[in-house]
């Protein structure tokens, strides 16, 4: 078997885990989707529930939802290996930390899509936004969801590698999606026609950050879980 | 380049008494804390030893050591070949050894099966080998059917720690490491413990058990290291001649 195969192999051996544990514990369905709807409903009550100014700031609304929705993803994703000697586990079975952060990286990118498409049902029955184009809010969803999974996934490992507290883990991968979240709300102005920008550019850009993030992440993953 | 599982063929060269665990002046921090301070023991291979010692004496950290798992301070740590001091060594002698510790190393909301075949499939075994082997390994820590469909979460203790012995024995490490095995376990499940630690030595494999259980463990005519305050008291090894090697037996399988 090649070495691309066994680290595909051991990728997709982690992200099953990942998922089918959260299709049996239903953290992200019964808990993190709830709150990042009820994010959209209270910045309804907080605008008034003023359709015009809410179509004008659905995109802005609509990834600070998926950021902080995410946070709760990454953070249950990261506390699995931190159960019960589960992390040494990890390290003492021989499997790569790359395929370990890929795989869990990959787990979470699934999660925010079925949540970034729950939030786009929710701007269009709560704020009453159109789709102008769906290619692009498609493409746009899923490279800024790729670029917040590889980053969370990083953070997420860092924070609970150093022991810390579940409050870090805002603190230290905020700051680091702040380009994102302005890439991917460009992005979503021009799909939703909410403002006259170039949507496909501010794709690309998000692209470029997706790919750094995965890159960094996967080659930083191995010493923080490692050693 | 396939990854290597673990038991194939490697346990054969570590047969004839060579030395498995090469500890010279080790120290190791838990935090700043020297948990292990200049501990020299030497360990032959199909040796079963047994350390002993008081609660805080250093004989979780030392199995870590072993095991890959902690960096050591100073001094020399040598395990399977593997030179510890180094960040590439520690990485490649976990995969050959076992560690069983307080923990269970499974997931809560994963079924008894589901937790094996995961942690077989990570050791680098085929879909065909991994179903083989934890089948024996099952049979051999009578993990029953049953059991194989229950989530971790509705095990009792005991039934935890078979079923991590069992995620264990399928990988067919060349050193096992015990810390508190007969731990949660009741009459039967003690027996098993017993019978897998005889097994693993005639199949080649060495032992190191950490246990309170002084008598249980004495019958398997182990040889003891005590340690106090970090350090090995007595036992050390230097002057214990190397097991006779014995003719290879119960090494099946994928090679």
């Amino acid at each position: 078997m090649s070495a691309l195969r066994v680290v595909l192999r051991d990728i997709r051996l982690v992200a099953a885990r990942d998922l089918r544990i959260e299709a049996r514990s239903r953290v992200v369905v019964d808990q993190v989707l709830p709150f990042a709807v009820l994010v959209l409903v209270l910045f309804g009550f907080a605008l008034d529930a003023d359709h015009r100014t809410l179509r004008t700031f659905a995109p802005g609304l609509f990834w600070v939802a998926v950021l902080l929705s995410a946070l709760l993803a990454v953070q249950r994703s990261a506390t699995l290996d931190a159960a019960d000697g589960t992390g040494d586990a990890l390290r003492m079975s021989g499997l790569p930390p790359v395929a370990r952060y890929l795989g869990r990286a990959t787990a979470v990118l699934v999660q925010l899509l079925v949540l970034e498409a729950v939030l786009v049902g929710g701007l269009v029955v709560l704020y009453g936004v159109s789709v102008g184009d769906w290619l692009l809010l498609g493409v746009a969803g899923l490279v800024a969801g790729v670029a917040v999974a590889a980053a969370g996934t990083l953070y997420g490992a860092l924070a609970s590698g150093l022991g810390a507290r579940d409050t870090l883990l805002p603190v230290l991968v905020l700051p680091v999606l702040a380009p994102v979240l302005i890439g991917a709300t460009r992005a979503f102005d021009d799909a939703l026609g909410s403002a006259a920008v170039d949507g496909w550019a501010w794709t690309g850009l998000l692209a470029i950050a997706a790919l750094v993030l995965t890159v960094v992440g996967a080659s930083a993953h191995g010493a923080l879980v490692e050693d | 380049m396939e990854r290597r599982a673990w038991g194939q063929g490697t346990t054969a060269r570590y047969r004839g008494g060579v030395s498995v665990v090469e500890l010279r002046a080790a120290v190791a921090l838990l935090g700043r804390f020297p948990a292990l301070s200049g501990v020299d023991l030497t360990i032959h291979a199909g040796e079963t030893v047994l350390l002993r010692g008081p609660n805080g004496a250093g004989k979780t950290t030392l199995l870590h050591l072993c095991a890959g798992l902690l960096r050591p301070e100073s001094g020399s740590v040598q395990v399977l070949d593997h030179d510890l001091t180094d960040g590439a060594g520690r990485r490649s002698v976990r995969r050959r050894v076992a560690l069983l510790g307080h923990t269970t190393g499974l997931y809560e909301d994963l079924t008894v099966g589901e937790n094996l075949r995961f942690w077989a499939r990570a050791a680098g075994l085929s879909t065909v080998d991994a179903d083989r082997r934890l089948d024996d390994a099952r049979k051999r820590l009578e993990v029953s059917d049953r059991l194989v469909d229950q989530p971790v979460h509705t095990l009792s203790a005991g039934q935890r720690r078979r079923t991590s012995l069992a995620a264990l024995l399928a990988r067919r490490p060349d050193l096992w490491l015990l810390d508190e095995p007969h731990a949660g376990l009741d009459q039967s499940g003690r027996d098993l413990v017993d019978g897998l630690i005889g097994d693993a030595v005639a199949a080649g494999g060495t032992v190191v058990v950490s246990s309170h259980e002084l008598d249980r463990v004495a019958a398997l005519s182990p040889r003891m290291v005590t340690l106090a305050g970090g350090a090995v008291v007595d036992g050390s090894g230097a002057d214990v001649p190397p097991p006779v090697a014995e003719p290879s037996i119960g090494q099946e399988d994928s090679r």
